[in-house]
């Protein structure tokens, strides 16, 4: 008898285990940004709305965290989240707000419908500062500190129950 | 009721299964001529029968699209046109593994309603073998993916196909497919019928080669359908794009050549015996592990197929039984069946395992570039693998096996010498010399369309060298075979280096009455419409495309809203010319009133599946080739024997 011959079955055995263990892994379907920990990318945008300013990388230098929300007039989760970031104004959160390829006439419709957080509002037609981030798609919030880095990112749609995550990452955002 | 009918008859092919196995296994054991025995042939024979009648039931309930069933609710709707009702019977999980054990049962019944040539001791081993693989995926689908499951209400209207499953290329492309994995299942019978009674022999290969031959050929249809279905479906403008669900296609089509190949040296030279039963086993490992990797979503791929984990267990379950069951039949039995004969290096058998090794070769690749995200993964590490691993590293070996193949089938079995064929050699090394110092000089192109090109052509003169010399209306039907396939293969790796070489892309915002040019083309935008079909409304644009200035045709691509269920999809327009097409698709409205369009001309990519066509075609002249030889060999064995009982009648 060959040893050769069991190679075959050895190597069906290691892939065998290799699939077994990465089935029982829990699938993680969030895309991590890269740039947590990192400064913003220097961008410029210009306002999504005629009434409020629109968004720098500049802006986030001033000492003081915001959060910096990634959102679109087209993007149904956002409305589930416009008043979980209601509630996050209330509470003293300063709100960027970022619309991914929008028109400033749906965006003006959108504010009027459910409520605007936010301090000012800059178009990325191109998604161009969302990728420059790592945002993979809308909604998305990232909590910016005092020096213009990214301190944290929350993926998908905020519920009532992620708000004190939020706020808490906020906080330590202030430290 | 019909339901009910379907569901009885898949679990009564289920307790033949059953039957089948233990008859099959105990007449091994106990030898094979006895009662017991007779039973093992009507059992496979029936339980095609009653999965056949299962298949119609499902067919039936899609064709009337009843609601009560969960699966045509969830996948069917009134509305639907009644031949994307039929094909959406399979275009669901749980129905393409209805469809799956109905190919498998029926051919399994095919065998044992067809096959005496083999031993019956071997004969008895594959059916049970069989009957075995049938048994775990009749438990699959009984146990938790019952297709004929009813709902407790029924519902008021059925959610609808995926409307990128809406199309005659998804009607056709599953079945054609699943013929050819399943029909692989047949070899690892064989094989496995053959590891246990070990007797490998010239007759046994005989006996397996047809059922290659129609597997191999349905997967490359199944695999052209598919790619061209990408290719105009989906509006991305590729063909292949080295994805997990296509590389599953790929590696049994990879695995089932190579079989294919020494298969035909055990039949003709009785050698190759160990190595030939390995490629039985890992030809269909390769479809069983393709069906792994698309039904677990245990890897990422573009083709987004209804994942489960747990369907994921079940399968790789079976995979362990099956696969690791026969790799270790393999590998407590091989070392006991003796080496077959010997041959020179310089001869049509050392020219095949040349062949061999390239063809395993080039399948190690692909199943290392597709499992290799899931190794890295465990070790916390996202990679992606795609083209730029895949096209340069399986070209190494792409490539001498593109030119064996050109030379291997002029030279002679067992001892040949190179100096019979200088002449031929001398040809095809001065054509793809040739060929490559011109295209360079000509066009300055990259290293491997170049290569494909040169070897393209080079290979299209040698596939009809075999010929050479010899009366045609002699020639036998399966070397015809082998000629149109290796011919289809040059015209196919044509059509992909021309594409790859020559492509050209533009990327357009027009205004009504704008026009652009893309290659040889001139294509004006005349106007952009609404328009309803039955179960989706579009937007249409109108364009005018002329060829050097000739006369326009009007195309119109389409960027389509479906309603049931919503989902966008865009209709893209392909303009066949007998060089090349070009692919229309239209985008949307730009924020200035302007249109998108993105326009290809892509000289000779038709013919990608022109040679696909063409190996299909060389496989089926083969099997009909052989299947005929074999009709005849057999009725003279038969006249020679009465022949012979008369004589010693007389005597």
């Amino acid at each position: 008898m060959s040893w050769r011959l069991w190679l075959p079955f050895l190597v069906f055995f290691a892939f065998l285990g290799l699939a077994a263990y990465q089935l029982t892994q829990p699938r993680d379907d969030v895309v991590k940004s890269a740039m947590i920990g990192e400064a913003l990318p220097y961008f410029d945008l210009p306002p999504a709305v005629s009434e409020q300013p629109g968004v720098a990388s500049a802006d986030f230098s001033d000492g003081r965290p915001r959060l910096l929300n990634i959102w679109a007039s087209w993007c149904l989760p956002c409305i589930a989240e416009a008043p979980q970031l209601e509630q996050l104004k209330e509470q003293g959160a300063e709100i960027v707000g970022i619309a991914i390829r929008d028109k400033p006439e749906d965006v003006a419709r959108f504010l009027s419908q459910h409520g605007n957080p936010y301090a000012r509002i800059g178009r990325d037609d191109l998604s161009e500062v969302q990728l420059g981030i790592g945002s993979s798609g809308v909604p998305e919030t990232f909590v910016v500190d005092g020096s213009g880095r990214i301190t944290y990112q929350h993926v998908g749609d905020i519920r009532p129950e992620q708000v004190p995550i939020l706020l808490g990452e906020l906080r330590k955002a202030e430290r | 009721m019909i339901a009910e009918l379907g569901l009885a008859a898949l679990w009564l092919a289920a307790a033949l299964a059953v039957l089948q196995l233990s008859c099959g296994a105990l007449s091994v054991w106990s030898g094979a001529d006895n009662e017991i025995a007779q039973l093992t042939r009507p059992a496979a024979i029936l339980q095609g029968g009653l999965v056949g009648t299962a298949f119609g039931a499902l067919l039936w309930v899609f064709g009337i699209t009843d609601l009560s069933v969960k699966l045509v609710a969830m996948n069917s709707h009134t509305m639907k046109p009644l031949i994307f009702k039929l094909s959406g019977a399979w275009g669901n999980h749980e129905g393409s593994m209805l469809l799956w054990v109905t190919v498998m049962a029926l051919a399994g019944a095919l065998i044992a309603a067809v096959e005496r040539r083999l031993p019956e001791r071997t004969m008895q081993a594959t059916l049970a073998a069989q009957g075995f693989v049938a048994l775990g995926f009749y438990a699959f689908l009984l146990l938790s993916s019952n297709p004929f499951e009813r709902l407790a209400q029924p519902a008021p209207e059925g959610l609808g196909l995926n409307p990128l499953l809406q199309d005659i290329g998804l009607a056709l492309h599953p079945p054609t497919l699943y013929f050819g994995y399943v029909g692989l299942s047949v070899a690892f019978s064989f094989a496995v019928g053959a590891l246990v009674t070990k007797q490998v022999t010239p007759a046994f290969a005989r006996a397996m080669r047809p059922w290659i031959l129609g597997a191999w050929t349905f997967l490359t249809l199944g695999i052209a359908a598919g790619s061209y279905w990408a290719y105009y479906e989906l509006g991305w403008g590729g063909y292949w794009f080295w994805d997990p669900v296509e590389n599953a296609s790929l590696m049994p089509w990879l695995a089932a050549t190579a079989l294919l190949h020494s298969a035909g040296v055990l039949a003709s030279r009785d050698a190759l015996r160990v190595w030939t039963i390995m490629l039985g086993v890992v030809a269909f490992s390769m479809s069983m592990l393709g069906t792994f990797l698309v039904r677990s979503g245990i890897l990422t791929s573009v083709h987004a197929f209804a994942v489960d984990p747990e369907r994921g267990s079940f399968i790789l379950f079976l995979l362990a039984l099956y696969i690791g069951g026969a790799l270790l039949l393999f590998a407590l039995r091989a070392g006991s069946i003796s080496e077959g004969e010997r041959f020179s290096v310089a001869s049509k058998e050392g020219a095949l395992v040349v062949n061999n090794v390239m063809l395993s070769a080039i399948l190690a690749v692909v199943l290392l570039g597709t499992l290799y995200p899931l190794l890295t993964e465990a070790f916390d590490i996202r990679v992606s693998v795609g083209p730029p691993y895949f096209n340069p590293v399986s070209a190494i070996f792409v490539f001498p096996m593109l030119a064996v193949m050109a030379v291997g089938p002029l030279l002679r079995w067992r001892r040949d010498n190179w100096g019979r064929i200088s002449r031929e050699l001398a040809l095809t090394a001065a054509l793809t010399i040739a060929a490559i110092g011109l295209l360079a000089v000509i066009f300055g192109m990259a290293v491997l369309p170049l290569l494909g090109l040169s070897f393209a052509f080079a290979l299209g003169v040698a596939s009809f060298l075999p010929l050479r010399g010899r009366k045609l209306t002699r020639v036998p039907l399966a070397t015809w075979g082998m000629v149109i396939a290796h011919f289809g293969i040059a015209v196919s790796l044509f059509g992909m280096a021309s594409e790859s070489a020559f492509s050209e892309e533009r990327l357009a915002a027009l205004e009504e009455g704008q026009q652009t040019s893309v290659g040889p083309w001139q294509v004006r935008l005349d106007g952009v419409e609404p328009i309803a079909g039955p179960n989706w409304t579009a937007l249409s644009g109108r364009l005018l495309a002329a060829y050097k200035g000739g006369e326009a045709v009007e195309i119109e691509p389409q960027s389509r809203n479906f309603w049931a269920p919503p989902q966008q999809t865009t209709e893209s327009v392909l303009v066949t010319r007998w060089n090349g097409q070009l692919y229309a698709v239209m985008g949307g409205e730009g924020v200035d009133g302007r249109w998108q369009l993105r326009l290809w001309w892509k000289p000779f990519v038709t013919f990608i599946w022109y040679g696909g066509l063409l190996i299909a075609l060389g496989g089926a002249f083969a099997l009909v080739g052989r299947v005929r030889t074999d009709v005849k060999r057999r009725s003279a064995e038969r006249r020679i024997a009465a022949r012979r009982r008369d004589e010693e009648a007389m005597l």
